[in-house]
C-alpha cells in the first residue's frame, strides 16, 4: 500500500509531500487516496491513462482543487491553499496547456499580469502608474537568460508569436517568479517536432537553475527524455514512482494501463 | 582583446540557440505588410486618418465656412454628449461586452437630477449626486449580472435599456423640467452648458470634460495595471483569470464606472439642451456604438484604443455639419455613416490577421 520508496529517500524533506489525497464529485471520486511527492531539484513527470486522475491531484496540489482529506505539506510545512493564487503567493508557478496568455497583449504586459510594478514615485503612487522601463528590463533579462530573446521586441503583441514561441514566454513567467516549483501541463501538446524539442530544452534549463518541475505529459519519447522520475497515476491514486532510467517505456505504458503491476515490472518499491 | 571575441562568441552562441524557435524578430516584408503592423500596434490611426482626411475635404470644398474655429468648435459642442457615452461604451466593449443601456441610464440620471431638485426640493448638488449615485448603481446591477450570474452582455443591458427606460417614463410621468425654470431656480443642472471663448472658438464645460475624461481613461487604460487587466479581460477571461487577475472585480469596476460616466452624461445633457426631458437622447446607445465601432475598438473586446473612439465620434460630427453646410440631404450622412461602420470592422478583421 505505502509505495514512498522509503529505501531512495534522502535526510532532504521533500519539496511536496501529499499524504492520503482524496477529492470526490458526488459518486464520483477522483482522487482516492493518492500520495504525492516531490524532491529537490529534480523533474517529476505524471503519468497517467485518461480519467486516471493526474491533473486531479496536480490541481489540489496547486489549490485549484480543494481536497476532502488528506494533507499536502509544502518544504514540510502544512498548507491548505484555496485557490491557485495563494500557491503563487508561495512562489508555486503553473503554465497551463492553454497558456494563460492574453493574445493582443505585449510579452511584458503578460509575464506581469496580475502582478504589476508601479513606479514608486508620486505617479506610481497617487496615479498608479506602471513602471514599464522596470517591468521590460525584467521580462527581457529572464527571456534573455533561457535563450529566448532578440533585443528590441519585447513590446511585440503575444500573438504574433508561434506556437513555442509562446510557450517559451509561459515557461520564462513560471521560472521568473518560482521560488519553489513550477507544474507543467502538457507543455508540448500542442507543438511541432522543432519547437517541443526547444521546450524541452528550456525545462531542462529551468531545472538546471535548482527549480524542480512537475511535468504532466502524454508524451512518453518527452517523459523519458527529461523526467528524473516518473509518477504513475492510475485509478485515481498513486501506482508507484519509479526512476526513469529503472524501466522502459513500454513497461511505463503497461503499468500505466493496468496490463502489468508494479510487483511484474519489478519496481515495486 | 580577448574580452571582446569571448562576448563576440557567446553572443554568437545565443544567436545560433536562437535559431530554431526563438526568433522575436519581424520576418513580414513589403509596405502592406509593415502598415498592418502598424496599425496592430497603434489602431486608431485609421480614423485619426479618416478625420484628418474628412477635415481637410470638407475645407476644401467650403472653405472658411467650415474651416473656422466656430464650426470645429461647433462640432465638439455637438459631439459632447455621444463623446461622453462613448468613452463608457468603449470600457465594456473592451471587456467583450457591450452597453445598450448607456442612453437609458443617461436619460434616468438627467431625471433624478432634475425631479430631485424640482419634485422633493433637494439642494441642486446633492441632487447631482444622487443621480451619478444611480447611474453608478444600474452598472453595478448589469456589471454583476454579466460577471456574477454570467447572462451574456447584450441580453442584461437589454433588458435594462428597456427596465430603466420605462421606470425612467413610470417616475417623471413624461414630465419635461423647462429651462427657464432650471436656469432661474437650479442652474447648477445647466453648469456643463457653461460657455467660454478662446479666440473665435466657443468652449463649453461639457466638451471641457468630455476632452479631459478620455485623456484620463487613455492613461489608465494605457499606464495602469487596471487598464490592462481591462484589455486582458476582454481578450480571454480565463487567461486572464489564470494569470491571477480578479476578473469579477474588473467587470464589475467597467460596468459601474460605464454607469457612472454615463450619470455625467446625463448631467452634460441637461447643459446641452437646456431642460430635464424624460424623451432625450434615445439614440445614444446605437450612436456610442457606432463611435466605438468607427474608432477602431474590436467588438471582439481586448483591441482598440478609446482615443479611437473620440475619433469616431469627431468623424460623424465632421460629416454632419460638413453635408448640412453642403446643403445635403441628412439621410447622406447615414448613409456615409453606415459605409464606415462596414469598412472599420473589415478594417478590424484584416489587422487582426496579424495574429496568424
Amino acid at each position: 500500500m505505502d509505495q514512498k520508496g522509503i529505501g531512495l529517500m534522502s535526510d532532504n524533506t521533500p519539496i511536496v509531500q501529499g499524504r492520503g489525497i482524496v477529492k470526490r464529485y458526488g459518486h464520483v471520486t477522483a482522487i482516492d487516496h493518492s500520495d504525492f511527492e516531490l524532491r529537490k531539484g529534480e523533474i517529476l513527470a505524471v503519468i497517467g491513462d485518461n480519467g486516471a486522475g493526474k491533473s486531479s491531484i496536480v490541481k489540489a496540489i496547486c489549490g485549484a482543487t480543494i481536497p476532502d482529506e488528506g494533507e499536502i505539506l509544502i518544504e514540510g510545512k502544512k498548507v491548505n491553499f484555496t485557490s491557485p493564487i495563494d500557491a503563487r503567493n508561495m512562489g508555486i508557478e503553473i503554465v497551463y496547456q492553454q497558456l494563460a496568455m492574453s493574445p493582443a497583449l505585449s510579452i511584458a504586459d503578460n509575464m506581469f499580469m496580475g502582478r504589476e510594478i508601479r513606479k514608486g514615485s508620486f505617479m506610481g503612487k497617487y496615479l498608479r502608474q506602471l513602471d514599464r522601463p522596470a517591468m521590460e528590463k525584467f521580462a527581457r533579462d529572464k527571456l534573455s537568460e533561457l535563450g529566448l530573446m532578440t533585443v528590441q521586441s519585447i513590446n511585440q503583441a503575444v500573438e504574433t508569436l508561434s506556437g513555442g514561441q509562446r510557450q517559451g514566454v509561459a515557461v520564462a513567467r513560471a521560472a521568473a517568479f518560482a521560488s519553489k516549483f513550477i507544474i507543467m501541463d502538457e507543455p508540448t501538446a500542442a507543438l511541432g517536432v522543432k519547437e517541443s524539442r526547444r521546450v524541452l530544452e528550456l525545462i531542462q534549463d529551468v531545472k538546471s537553475r535548482g527549480i524542480p518541475i512537475i511535468l504532466i505529459s502524454h508524451n512518453m519519447p518527452h517523459v523519458f527524455e527529461v523526467a528524473d522520475r516518473i509518477h504513475i497515476h492510475r485509478l485515481g491514486k498513486r501506482l508507484c514512482t519509479v526512476d526513469s532510467k529503472d524501466i522502459s517505456m513500454s513497461d511505463a505504458v503497461a503499468l500505466m494501463t493496468g496490463a502489468m503491476t508494479p510487483e511484474e515490472a519489478g519496481v515495486a518499491a | 582583446m580577448s574580452d571582446t571575441t569571448k562576448s563576440g562568441q557567446d553572443f554568437e552562441a545565443a544567436a545560433s540557440r536562437n535559431e530554431t524557435v526563438a526568433q522575436f524578430e519581424d520576418t513580414r516584408r513589403g509596405f502592406v505588410g509593415q502598415v498592418q503592423h502598424i496599425l496592430h500596434n497603434n489602431p486608431s490611426m485609421v480614423p485619426l486618418t479618416v478625420l484628418v482626411a474628412a477635415i481637410l475635404i470638407f475645407g476644401l470644398l467650403l472653405g472658411s465656412k467650415f474651416f473656422s474655429p466656430f464650426a470645429m468648435t461647433l462640432i465638439l459642442q455637438q459631439v459632447q454628449i455621444v463623446g461622453i457615452v462613448a468613452a463608457a461604451q468603449s470600457l465594456v466593449i473592451l471587456t467583450a461586452g457591450i452597453d445598450l443601456s448607456v442612453g437609458a441610464i443617461m436619460v434616468f440620471s438627467s431625471v433624478i437630477m432634475g425631479q430631485f431638485t424640482f419634485r422633493y426640493g433637494i439642494p441642486t448638488p446633492v441632487a447631482v449626486v444622487c443621480g451619478l449615485a444611480m447611474g453608478t448603481a444600474i452598472g453595478a446591477l448589469n456589471g454583476w449580472l454579466v460577471s456574477k450570474v454570467k447572462l451574456p452582455p447584450f441580453i442584461v443591458t437589454l433588458g435594462m435599456w428597456q427596465i430603466v427606460l420605462a421606470t425612467n417614463f413610470l417616475y417623471s410621468a413624461n414630465e419635461t423640467i423647462r429651462s427657464q425654470d432650471i436656469e432661474t431656480e437650479a442652474s447648477f443642472l445647466q453648469f456643463f452648458g457653461s460657455k467660454f471663448s478662446i479666440g473665435g472658438a466657443t468652449f463649453t464645460v461639457g466638451v471641457v470634460f468630455m476632452l479631459l475624461l478620455i485623456i484620463v481613461l487613455a492613461y489608465a487604460l494605457k499606464h495602469t495595471a487596471w487598464g490592462r487587466h481591462v484589455y486582458a479581460v476582454g481578450d480571454d477571461p480565463e487567461a486572464a483569470e489564470l494569470s491571477g487577475v480578479n476578473v469579477h472585480k474588473t467587470l464589475m469596476s467597467v460596468y459601474m464606472l460605464s454607469g457612472l460616466i454615463c450619470a455625467f452624461a446625463g448631467w452634460a445633457l441637461i447643459g446641452r439642451i437646456g431642460s430635464v426631458s424624460p424623451t432625450s437622447g434615445q439614440l445614444a446607445n446605437i450612436e456610442s456604438i457606432t463611435a466605438v465601432v468607427i474608432g477602431g475598438i474590436s467588438l471582439f473586446g481586448g483591441r482598440g484604443s478609446i482615443l479611437g473612439s473620440l475619433f469616431g465620434a469627431l468623424i460623424v460630427g465632421v460629416f454632419t455639419l460638413g453635408l448640412r453646410l453642403m446643403g445635403a440631404d441628412a439621410q447622406w450622412t447615414f448613409l456615409l455613416i453606415g459605409l464606415l461602420i462596414i469598412a472599420a470592422v473589415a478594417v478590424d478583421q484584416w489587422i487582426r490577421k496579424v495574429s496568424g
